[in-house]
């Protein structure tokens, strides 16, 4: 396979005189001492790494590991000290601003964070601003945005504004309109950070459909293990601005190369993956006002045996087993919800870890219900998704 | 105690430094004038010239349009009023006054804003020359104004423009700084060019802002082009100021409820543009 972007000894130091910091650097100074000698931020310390064509490349790391600025050189919103970034063999570090431009438009474009939509403009020109500085026409323009905005499943927003959507609906529009020029590469700039945990593994799924539709060339920025897990085919894990270890999710968690990345993996690993957020699954809903029927016909079309009763603000109220509903229906014509909602299920915090959830499920024979401090239903656990997990954890 | 043993000749200063320039560069206060000049006569001629029902007709459109229709009633009542006071030549020579002082404030002001925002020395250089515009009494401008452009409606349109025109400058910068990080390395990734990024991004997103500056200016124009009829500027301005130097103070009232009502009118049409801009997002799908 062809190496589509190559990052070689890229420096970015902030501050006024970076040449400073970079005699330092080649002189074997850490970031800490360089910053205190000089004043000058080490942002990114000589990191080299190649990226082949088609690949899901993530780059990890805490907060200030310089990830995200690795991932601003590669399309020059930073502008690298030193160093050299190739796409398709061309250097972007000595590119002119045309050149740039050109690049940008067509071969690399960007996802973000907080989704950095244009507030004052609609879903489809939000989508459809890569073409329309490129100069295409209206027509064409148009055409390909509403087949995007197809794709990521929503088609009916086209004249919605971005603040009309939700969070995960926000970032669809965010990838439809970084999908529209038909770029090569995809940055994506701790691109689900932001969402749902529930909300956020539905888009991972969808970006890796996605990336086997289109087979684009991503690199990925996360803080998140389990998410890098997830999507990449191999990741860098960065650190003060380094690069402390480039492998595929296998090597990376089997070979750690030092105790920082051992640590990273066994933190991870004990206190998030398998805790009650990590592995609930979606809960099926009924509202306070709905009445036993509603209940009942929900149930049987889901071919679920209870469903969770919210109110209005969406928060837990209790929960209805179909027994009672069916008898409540038979019994009464005029049956309501609150005669039957029974409290006696099992309730845990999302982030309860699995061995207590294990003893919660055993006493009962409905689900968990996963809820926020503020009493919201995120999610339930029923023993189907416990067992898969462990099942996943032993392999 | 006096501290200093001689006197500092500042007066003397500024007065050598301002005939110096009425002298040397006459040609160029001569050329702006002629084309504030041009300015207000183009709009004054359009405020004048149709009878007074016609434009209250209009202006209560506007006000229909933009804040619903009590307004639109209040607009018609307040603008009859000023027909009925015989103030309605005066209040329209006002007007023309204050749109051509503030059309010449965005003209010049919105670029400066726009340019203050890609350059950090000429914002901090800005900055004091701003403060001093504003602070500055109101009166000291006239002085200068005569002596560089006589009497009249020039050289007071002039001192409008150059008390009334901080705000557009300011919130305008103010502006295109609050449009987030975020969202220009967006415009950037995609590729806009300057241009681009400034028409379809950043302008765009300052513009609730800008317009709340402009509304400022508006306002700021309204209280300078009533003290500029002390340099015979004209307008509503003329009717208190012999009211002032004659002690009417009937006459005075009625002068002083002329400026109320434009200020009113003026005010409220343009704030209700802001909110339009900033309502018709959310209102547009439902």
């Amino acid at each position: 396979m062809a190496e589509k972007i190559i990052l070689q000894d890229l420096i970015k130091v902030f501050g006024e005189h970076p040449e400073k910091a970079i005699h330092l650097l080649n002189e074997g100074y850490s970031k800490a001492e360089i910053q205190a000698k000089t004043g000058q931020t080490v942002g990114v310390n000589k990191v080299s790494f190649s990226v082949q064509q088609g690949e899901i490349f993530v780059v990890m790391g805490l907060s200030g590991s310089g990830k995200s600025t690795v991932l601003r050189c590669i399309n020059r919103l930073i502008k690298p000290t030193d160093g050299q970034v190739l796409i398709d063999g061309e250097d972007i570090v000595a590119a002119n601003a045309k050149c740039l431009r050109e690049i940008r438009r067509k071969k690399v474009s960007m996802v973000f964070q907080r989704f950095a939509l244009f507030p004052h403009r609609t879903i489809l020109d939000n989508v459809a601003y890569g073409l329309e500085v490129q100069g295409v026409d209206k027509e064409t323009r148009y055409g390909k945005t509403r087949e995007m905005l197809e794709i990521v499943g929503l088609r009916e927003w086209a004249d919605s504004y971005p603040e009309q959507l939700s969070g995960g609906m926000q970032q669809r529009v965010g990838l439809a309109r970084a999908l529209v020029s038909d770029p090569d590469i995809l940055l994506m700039d701790e691109a689900f950070s932001a969402l749902d945990p529930l909300i956020r593994r539905e888009m991972q799924n969808e970006l890796l459909a996605l990336h086997s539709k289109f087979n684009k060339t991503i690199i990925f920025v996360t803080h998140d293990l389990d998410e890098a897990l997830k999507i990449g085919d191999r990741i860098a894990l960065m650190k003060d601005g380094a690069i402390i270890q480039i492998g595929t999710p296998e090597e990376i968690l089997t070979k750690p190369a030092d105790e920082y990345v051992a640590k990273f993996i066994e933190d991870v690993d004990m206190t998030k993956v398998l805790v009650a957020e990590g592995i609930m699954k979606k809960a099926e809903t009924i509202s306070l006002k709905d009445g036993p029927r509603v209940a009942l016909r929900r149930m049987r079309e889901l071919g679920i045996s209870s469903i969770f009763v919210l109110d209005r603000e969406r928060k837990l109220v209790g929960m209805v087993a179909a027994d009672d509903a069916w008898q409540a229906v038979n019994e009464d014509k005029r049956a309501d919800l609150s005669q039957i909602i029974r409290h006696d299920f099992p309730v845990a915090a999302p982030g309860t870890p699995l061995n207590g959830l294990i003893s919660l499920l055993a006493e009962t024979k409905f689900p968990v219900a996963v809820v926020d401090e503020q009493n919201k239903l995120s999610g339930i656990v029923v023993r189907g998704t416990l067992l898969a997990a462990l099942a996943k954890k032993g392999d | 105690m006096d501290i200093t043993p001689f006197n500092i000749p500042l007066a003397e200063g500024v007065e050598a430094a301002v005939k110096y320039m009425s002298a040397n560069f006459s040609h160029i206060f001569d050329s702006i004038a002629s084309s504030i000049f041009f300015v207000f006569n183009l709009i004054e001629l359009l405020f004048q010239t149709p009878p007074s029902l016609i434009i209250i007709l209009i202006f209560a459109l506007l006000a229909w349009r933009l804040s619903g229709w009590r307004f639109a009633v209040f607009t018609v009542a307040a603008l009859w009023l000023l027909d009925g006071l015989e103030l309605w030549e005066h209040a329209m020579t006002t007007l023309s006054l204050v749109l051509s002082a503030v059309i010449i404030a965005i003209i010049v002001g919105l670029p400066t804003g726009i340019a203050s925002t890609r350059s950090r020395m000429l914002s901090q250089a800005l900055r004091p020359v701003l403060d001093f515009m504003q602070t500055l009494p109101a009166f000291v401008y006239l002085i200068p104004a005569i002596i560089f452009f006589g009497l009249g409606a020039v050289p007071g349109i002039m001192a409008t423009i150059i008390f009334a025109m901080p705000p557009v400058i300011r919130l305008t910068e103010l502006g295109i700084r609050q449009v987030p990080e975020e969202v220009v390395e967006a415009a950037l990734a995609f590729g806009s060019t300057p241009n681009q990024m400034l028409f379809r991004v950043q302008l765009p997103m300052a513009m609730p802002t800008i317009l709340a500056g402009i509304n400022q200016t508006i306002m700021l124009s309204l209280s300078m082009v009533v003290v500029a009829s002390m340099i015979g500027a004209g307008g509503l301005g003329d009717d208190v100021l012999r009211a002032i130097t004659q002690l009417e103070v009937g006459l005075g009232f009625e002068g002083g409820i002329g400026v109320v009502i434009l200020a009113i009118i003026l005010d409220r049409l343009t704030r209700d543009i802001v909110r339009g801009k900033a309502t018709n997002r959310n209102g547009s799908t439902t």
